[in-house]
């Protein structure tokens, strides 16, 4: 008997939760760490950029102002789905990036229990950085955190599943939304990630997942003006001060990256919940 | 309406000296760029001579302090820093009564502000953040928060004093050491802040104070030796030095322009609702980055409002900024004063319909009388660009959703005011208004406790409270 022929699976981007292809038209080939064949991937385009920005401003409105228990419980629930698909993302992270079997479970479960640790945040980092300010009058005044809108992400090119959850979860914990470059030449997880997030109650828009080449997207989305903020975290080294440059054209608020990518294993901080967010401050006069 | 007596403050109380001089490394020295005379605006009369920076000079006082910063300042226990910030304070404070004069000489505004606002914020700010000179691990910013070095910080003209307040105390409690450089047309009080912080003893490099025109500033934003850059100005600056220090490294906090809007629902309480837009655009002869420059009406209560906004504005007395009954003082520069005309124009060119205040204007010196422009489109100048003047727009609305929607079209967000009874509806507003400070049933109103600073093309970071702190500590 034969052994039976699997069926393989089309790897398409993930915009205002839709898997369209790229409008290009365009793919390219994804290797796994020793060259061998993967899939094809679809190679998104300046019109995908701003196609993903538009579903990305149309989301951010509901999701910003969804409760934070809201926010934190959908969060949850996209850590429950990735457990239930542990093997599969096992196999595909140790395939592109050559881990052995027990780093890429390693790293699959620091990925799942990052998705935990971000959902308890969203209801607690407005106590953390709000404030009752004690101003000098008879005032009431109070500053609350709130999230950018629109962040371009630039996902680490190394690591494919628990770098790109380190920097996706703490911005939309917050209440942004954002578009994601994937990892170029490991993008297969981020789309299967984008299937958990499709299947899960993270409102479509929210996180749109781009996969082709970073160098080419990442200008678009550093000058576009519907984009509040960038993460540099996976740029070309080469291209993190033009992109940075860009992005003052319309004052964006940019993390920039570190000269090697971290590591994404250490216990996270709250660095990236701070980078964006902006701080409001309310006042209203006290009398009868 | 009644007859006012002048009520001049004396110029003498300024100490107003022929020639003033930068203040590099705890020294005053000459500085090797070209003197500026800085010149009265209500008069046109020169104030004096002020040395200025040039290249070389910029570059020794970032040596300074980085010297300073490396040597002491940097390594000085928090408790110690403390006592230089609120030793400021208090000298700020002694010798109110001459920066507010020496303030409302050189910027134009009246004396009733710089007396009443800007002095008293300025000596407050340096009281509120040398507490947290020794209390930074408690500011929950992480648990070792260090300094970042040498600051370079660039200021406007608005609030000459109270931004450098606003710059500097903060940089000082986190352990930095600064380089200023103040605005080419007010560089006064910050040299008599330099004489403060000389007679508080602070060590030498600590506090560099560098007169100079934006060559000066940009010299100082692009020197290889600053680990903070902090700018006060106009979006269109904000964004060549957000350029500029791309791929550097440095740490950049900007708080720019703005054009905000301020809404007025058909339940407020209209007599103080007018109170507060004449603050929110008059204060400062509008110029303040904050002001309420767009005013949302409800249509329902548009006409009563306006004819009340009319009536009140005409009582506004503009003139000599020494008067201690004068409410709108002088534009800050024939420059300021062009703009904010050429605007003005445009507005009319581009149909809205213009109301000024008949006030009588002094013959010489920069002034514009009270502007209020009704029928204005979104679409306009004057409803999307920043007038910097005693200038306001009217706009109207029917619904909430829609007064939302017509605030929060503006690429900056700054600030924003909402006027109503309702508490419920004050808090559905404050929630969706995109914009870094929202003043309900009241409008410009600052504290250093209460965070301040903008939304999108407003700039980021903040200015005072806990948020502020992030601005100067490496975290």
């Amino acid at each position: 008997m034969s052994e039976r022929l699997t069926v393989a699976k089309t790897y398409k981007l993930y915009v205002g939760g839709k898997f369209p292809r790229s409008e290009s038209g365009r793919s390219y080939p994804v290797r796994d760490a020793k060259g061998g064949f993967l899939a094809n991937a679809a190679q998104a385009s300046r019109k995908d950029v701003r196609e993903a920005v538009v579903a990305a401003r149309k989301a951010f409105g509901g999701w910003s102002g969804a409760t934070a228990y809201n926010r934190g419980q959908v969060l949850y629930r996209v850590a429950e789905l990735l457990e239930g698909r542990r093997e599969q993302f096992v196999a595909e992270t140790s395939a592109g990036e050559g881990a052995n079997g027990k780093r890429a479970q390693a790293g699959v479960d620091a990925a799942i229990d990052r998705w935990v640790w971000y959902a308890g945040w969203t209801d607690k980092i407005a106590t953390v950085l709000g404030a009752a300010n004690p101003v000098a009058g008879p005032y009431f005044s109070f500053s609350v955190p709130e999230p950018t809108g629109v962040v371009g992400v630039l996902a680490p090119q190394a690591s494919s599943l628990l770098g790109l959850v380190s920097v996706l979860a703490p911005a939309i914990a917050t209440g942004n939304t954002v578009v994601v470059v994937a990892s170029q030449d490991r993008p297969l997880p981020a789309i299967t990630l984008s299937e958990v997030l499709a299947t899960s109650d993270v409102p479509g828009g929210v996180v749109n997942i781009l996969t082709g080449r970073t160098a080419e997207l990442a200008p678009w989305l550093a000058s576009h003006a519907d984009v509040n903020a960038l993460d540099l975290t996976g740029a070309p080294e080469s291209m993190s001060a033009e992109l940075e440059r860009s992005a003052a054209g319309t004052v964006k608020r940019v993390l920039r990256a570190r000269p090697t990518e971290p590591d994404w294993t250490a216990p996270p901080d709250i660095s990236r919940l701070r980078a964006f967010l902006e701080t409001k401050t309310v006042w209203h006069p006290k009398g009868t | 309406m009644w007859e006012y007596a002048p009520a001049p403050e004396s110029r003498d109380i300024a100490n107003l000296r022929p020639s003033y001089r930068m203040f590099l490394d705890g020294e005053f020295v000459e500085g090797g760029g070209e003197p500026l005379k800085t010149v009265n605006p209500a008069t046109e009369e020169v104030l004096a001579e002020v040395s200025t920076a040039n290249s070389s000079d910029v570059d020794k006082a970032v040596k300074a302090a980085r010297r300073a910063h490396e040597r002491v300042w940097g390594r000085m226990p928090g408790a110690e820093r403390a006592k230089y910030i609120f030793r400021i304070a208090r000298m700020i404070a002694e010798r109110a009564r001459e920066l507010a004069v020496l303030e409302s000489l050189d910027n134009g505004k009246p004396i009733r502000e710089s007396r009443d606002v800007d002095v008293p914020t300025a000596s407050a700010h340096f009281f509120y953040h040398a507490g947290w000179a020794d209390k930074l691990g408690y500011a929950g910013l992480g648990p070792d928060p260090r300094p970042l070095g040498v600051a370079g910080q660039v200021i406007p003209w608005n609030f000459p004093l109270l931004m450098a307040a606003w710059k500097i105390a903060p940089a000082l409690a986190c352990g930095n050491t600064v380089v200023l450089k103040p605005a080419e047309t007010t560089p006064l009080t910050a040299l008599v802040l330099a004489e403060i912080v000389q007679q508080a003893d602070l060590p030498p490099g600590v506090v560099n104070i560098l007169p100079g025109a934006g060559d000066v500033g940009a010299e100082l934003v692009g020197h290889a030796g600053v680990d903070k850059v902090a700018f006060t100005g106009s979006t269109d600056v904000g964004k060549i030095i957000q350029r500029t220090v791309a791929g550097t490294g440095k740490k950049l906090t900007l708080e720019l322009g703005g054009k905000a809007a301020n809404v007025v629902f058909d339940d407020a309480p209209l007599d103080q609702a007018v109170e507060g837009i004449v603050n929110g655009i008059f204060f400062n002869q509008g110029h303040v980055c904050c002001a309420g420059s767009r005013l949302l009406v409800q249509e329902s209560v548009a006409d009563e409002l306006l004819a009340k906004l009319h009536a009140r504005v005409s009582t506004l007395r503009v003139g000599d900024p020494l008067d201690k009954n004068t409410d709108v003082g002088a534009i800050n520069s024939r420059e300021q004063l062009d703009k904010i005309t050429s605007l003005v124009e445009s507005g009319e060119a581009e149909g809205a319909q213009r109301w000024t205040s008949p006030c009588p204007l002094p013959e010489k010196g920069f002034f514009f009388a009270p502007t209020v422009f009704a029928g204005v489109s979104q679409a306009m100048r004057i409803a999307r660009e920043e007038i910097f003047g005693p200038v306001l727009s009217v706009l109207t609305f029917r619904t909430p959703d829609e007064a939302v929607a017509k605030a929060n079209n503006t690429p900056y967000g700054l600030s924003a005011g909402i006027w109503t009874d309702k508490g419920s509806r004050i808090l559905w507003m404050a929630d969706r208004l995109r914009a870094g400070v929202v003043w309900a049933n009241t409008f410009n109103r600052f504290d250093p406790t209460a965070p301040f600073g903008g939304y999108q093309e407003s700039g980021f970071g903040r200015e005072g409270g806990r948020a502020g702190l992030e601005a100067y500590l490496d975290v």
